[in-house]
């Protein structure tokens, strides 16, 4: 499934990258309020954490899916980084470096794909490239000590994390998207159609 | 969550009134320290200096501190695992429970960690906190020549937090009413968060759509450059905060290095 | 920098050309004009021929999906022709191709979310005019100056989103008003809006174009309040042009019927009430004793100590001003908040089988089956990916057998004729099918009480009747109906009671 894309962004892309995210934004907030109000004693561990990280995966990857230009992976997990900045975490400056950085993860999957390959394989690559990214920030910030036994473990986690949330459910939520009709002002959207 | 800042802060406190860029570049600045030192002087240096900025960042610092708990929390929280998962226990062991040994050195590491994340959040907090969203769009566009579609299209979709924020409520709510819960089942859980992420999106989608349309009836993107509203400049002000964050961030390492206790994250 | 403090009370005299409602007016003119969306079969529009002078002011009317919108679109230069859309025949904006006219025009909208750009009052009136390199020094006198032309209530520090609807909807008739456009579009901008900022927004757009002169095209389907703006009647048909022209008074002599079988408001032609007929005797289902209810982090309650009855065989109309906590209140008697202090339990009729604790403490399952609830915005509802499959969804929660539960889903296809939609998605429904379909997913579980918010809102003449004959047949048929709404006639034609709430502080 590809597109050749054009590459300057309407401004219908800029505004509705920044709302998707911003959505997702809202969303992990509010998730993130609720698992710290249940586990008083939160001891970071990768499994503990599950769902809850892999979710901040989803953002760039759904983000470039629907909109299918250069940059806008990039855009997708910085803004929804800049919601939890303004809004919910403590963090600040980190939590937008960390964003990026996933962000940028998805964005290299799909300039290896030329920015032509929109499908699922790339959403999985998107994922996994976005977790190697946030294992990449979070190791040498979090994790120092541990040792290369765990920084193994916790990498694979985390991309695999990825995978299956950032790109699998990336996926899933555009094939739902697509499915309501209110992708009809994107190439995501007019494909279904013609399938 | 209808608020938008985590607390609150007097706009006319001098580094309330900083250029945003100016703010974030020093944040980076002792972002960068610390993440290359693992040890607890740097991190305290940099935390002793930050806590004396508060005062004139406007932020309350009772406020602060109580808003602040989740990172306490986890800054704890990860310092620990740190110390339990630590690759070996390093010094005489001082705690030992059961297969749980803690070697001294290694745990004053951990405390170092603790700090370091503490001076992470607060560095990143104090710039972020301290401006408002428009001004560093308006910042990003002067300074550093960002593409205004891009600033003020992110710009455009923050603003709609609040909507949002509700909008999930309402579905949440409507899905109770439609007889729909969460229950004990986990797929379940996952599915209806899915469902309820997908119902948010589609609003997303169309008011997105909506504003684009509107924001192009105002002329956006109309012409090929756009006036501001809001000069922002580089004041000498701005310049010495970043200036003042390098001297904190050599000041830190430096001592560090004098007290042999410096950990450089590569090495 | 913005002068500190101000406020948009500025004096303002008629003789100060910042105040004048717009730029030189402009005219239109439209020949053999067609458009077809991209990827659609049908055009929305074809073979128009209009001609609007400078100074008039024009009522745009039709059926819903005849295209109006698509003509104030293109009247404002938005349809992109590079995105796929067809045209054909001329249409000029002061005699240039609209795209070229864009700077000419200002388009509002109905929704007044989507319109508020910004998160300041005064930075959302800038917007526009940084968008048309209006100098630096210019910028903010023309912004206050905007403001004052709506009369707008507060400083330009205001956070927009603690404005309500009507508040917004002025701020974005400011923000449209402070590029001085020569041809004002107004489509359907106070649909959203309750019936006192509706009214409010009329009397300020009446001074306003008393004042200044603009060329005015207004798309609205509650005729009647908006006849006192204009002096002309267009009227246009899906997939065609032209149908009539004329005075308001001549085109709905002629067509008035017509247009109101197709779902507009015309004047002198209210819909039909239904007549009252003889019901079951009525038992409370639900009452409330000094409900309380205060969301999180909220300064004041949203609803203090309320007292109600909610009975069977009965409707109940929940009314009062914007944020008096109608909606709330509704949310406190669908079971679906818990009352902070106070209580909301059910009836015995109501409760019979599960036990006599709180509606709020009822399991989801449980209270689906007893109480539906239908939100103002029916895609908050939608679970499923069809039609039949959102039908199906409710009975098989609460318990009944798939083949029951398919008759049923069946009948309320019928009945509120959505059978031909049985597969498709939910979100590619019209406004008006929507509404229907989530009234009907209530209905699916059979529950003894209805509990809507706003059913009427945003709809047209032709939805509300259905509405109106759907509820009152609920009702007669021994249903409670519990209804929170603005719709004052709606309210008159099918509440038994009314329930006032009064106005914040």
């Amino acid at each position: 499934m590809t597109t050749t894309g054009r590459t300057t962004w309407r401004t219908v892309d800029v505004v509705v990258a920044a709302v998707v995210a911003v959505a997702f934004g809202v969303v992990f907030v509010a998730w993130n309020a609720l698992y710290v109000a249940a586990t008083p004693l939160f001891i970071a561990l990768p499994p503990a954490q599950a769902i809850l990280y892999g979710v901040w995966l989803l953002p760039g990857v759904l983000v470039g899916l629907i909109v299918r230009r250069p940059g806008a992976a990039l855009f997708g997990g910085f803004v929804a980084a800049v919601v939890s900045a303004l809004i919910g975490s403590q963090w600040g400056l980190d939590a937008l470096i960390s964003g990026a950085l996933q962000g940028g993860g998805a964005e290299l999957a799909f300039a290896i794909g030329l920015y032509r390959a929109w499908n699922l394989p790339f959403a999985m690559l998107g994922g996994a490239l976005a977790g190697l990214a946030a294992a990449i920030h979070d190791l040498p910030v979090y994790y120092p000590e541990t040792g290369p036994d765990f920084w193994l473990v916790y990498t694979v986690a985390t991309v695999v994390r990825g995978i299956v949330i950032g790109g699998i459910g990336a996926w899933l939520i555009l094939r739902a998207l697509v499915r309501t009709g209110v992708l009809a002002d994107f190439a995501a959207g007019r494909e279904q159609r013609e399938v | 969550m209808e608020l938008i800042r985590p607390v609150n802060v007097d706009a006319d406190a001098p580094l309330a009134r900083a250029n945003p860029v100016a703010k974030l570049a020093a944040a980076a600045i002792l972002l960068a320290a610390l993440f290359a030192s693992l040890d607890g002087t740097t991190a305290l240096v940099i935390l002793l200096g930050l806590s004396v900025t508060i005062r004139w960042s406007g932020i309350d610092a009772r406020s602060l501190l109580r808003r602040s708990w989740p990172v306490g929390l986890a800054a704890v929280s990860i310092g620990l695992f740190n110390v339990l998962f630590a690759v070996e226990q390093v010094g005489p062991i001082v705690l030992e429970l059961g297969p749980i040994r803690i070697g001294a050195e290694t745990l004053v590491n951990g405390v170092g960690l603790v700090l370091r994340l503490l001076a992470i959040a607060l560095a990143g907090i104090l710039a972020t906190a301290t401006t408002e969203p428009s001004d560093l769009a308006d910042a990003l566009i002067q300074q550093l020549k960002v593409s205004p579609r891009f600033a003020i299209g992110a710009l455009a979709g923050l603003r709609l937090i609040p909507l949002l924020a509700r909008e999930r409520q309402t579905i949440a709510l409507a899905r109770r009413a439609r007889g729909v819960d969460a229950g004990r089942n986990p797929i379940v859980a996952v599915r209806m968060a899915g469902g309820e992420l997908v119902a948010l999106l589609v609003g997303a989608v169309r008011r997105g759509s909506r504003m684009a349309l509107a924001m192009e009836a105002r002329g956006f993107g109309a012409m090929p450059a756009r006036t501001a509203a809001r000069i922002q400049r580089m004041r000498r002000a701005d310049f010495a905060w970043i200036a003042g964050a390098a001297v904190l961030a050599a000041l830190a390492i430096g001592l560090s290095v004098a007290l042999g206790t410096w950990r450089p994250l590569l090495g | 920098m913005p002068p500190a403090g101000s406020s948009a009370r500025s004096e303002a005299s008629d003789d100060n050309p910042a105040m004048t409602a717009g730029g030189r007016p402009v005219a239109i003119a439209a020949r053999g004009w067609g458009l077809r969306h991209p990827g659609r079969r049908e055009w929305a529009l074809r073979g128009v021929d209009l001609d609007i002078g400078a100074g008039e002011r024009v009522l745009l009317l039709g059926p819903s999906g005849s295209g109006k919108s698509t003509l104030l679109a293109a009247l404002a230069g938005l349809i992109d022709p590079s995105g796929g859309a067809q045209t054909e025949g001329s249409l000029l904006v002061d005699g240039l191709d609209p795209r070229l006219a864009r700077d000419r025009s200002g388009l509002l909208f109905q929704d007044p979310e989507a319109q508020i750009v910004m998160g300041r009052v005064g930075d959302d009136v800038a917007f526009g005019l940084e968008n048309r390199c209006v100098p630096t020094d210019d910028i903010w006198a023309r912004a206050a100056a905007a403001l004052a032309a709506v009369e707008f209530p507060y400083g330009m520090e205001r956070r927009t989103d603690a404005l309500s609807g009507g508040e917004q909807q002025r701020l974005a008739l400011a923000a449209t008003l402070a590029l001085r456009p020569g041809l004002l579009l107004l489509d359907e901008p106070t649909a959203n809006l309750d019936p006192d900022n509706a009214a409010a927004i009329r009397d300020v757009l009446g001074r306003i174009l008393e004042r200044g002169g603009a060329t005015l095209v207004l798309v609205e389907h509650r005729v009647d309040e908006a006849l006192g703006l204009v002096d002309r009647v267009v009227v246009l048909e899906a997939g065609g042009g032209v149908v009539a022209d004329g005075s308001p008074r001549d085109v709905f002599r002629e067509r008035g019927t017509e247009l109101a079988t197709a779902g507009v408001w015309v004047p002198g032609l209210p819909p039909p009430t239904p007549e009252r007929r003889r019901r079951p005797p009525s038992e409370t289902v639900v009452m409330a004793d000094a409900a309380t209810y205060r969301y999180p982090g909220a300064p004041t309650d949203a609803v203090a100590g309320i007292d109600l009855q909610v009975r069977s065989s009965e409707a109940l109309a929940i009314v009062g001003p914007n944020g008096s906590g109608k909606s709330t209140l509704a949310l406190l008697i669908a079971g679906l908040l818990p009352p902070r202090r106070g209580s909301v339990l059910a009836g015995e009729s109501l409760y019979a089988g599960h036990g006599h604790e709180p509606i709020a403490a009822w399991p989801a399952r449980v209270l689906a089956g007893r109480i539906g609830t239908v939100f103002q915005d029916p895609e908050h509802q939608f679970l499923a990916s069809t039609v039949s499959d959102e039908l199906l969804l409710g009975p098989r929660r609460v318990g009944l057998d798939p083949a029951a539960a398919l008759r049923r889903a069946d009948e309320l296809m019928e009945r509120l004729h959505l059978a031909h939609l049985a597969h498709a998605n939910p979100f590619t429904l019209s406004g008006g099918e929507k509404r229907r379909l989530s009234v009907a997913s209530a209905l699916a579980t059979a529950p003894a009480l209805l509990v809507l918010d706003e059913p009427t809102f945003g709809q047209d003449r032709r939805t509300w009747s259905e509405l109106l004959d759907l509820l009152a047949a609920l009702r007669d048929g021994g249903r409670g109906i519990c209804f929170v709404t603005h719709d004052r006639p709606f309210a008159r034609a099918l509440a038994d009671r009314f329930l006032t709430l009064g106005a914040r502080a």
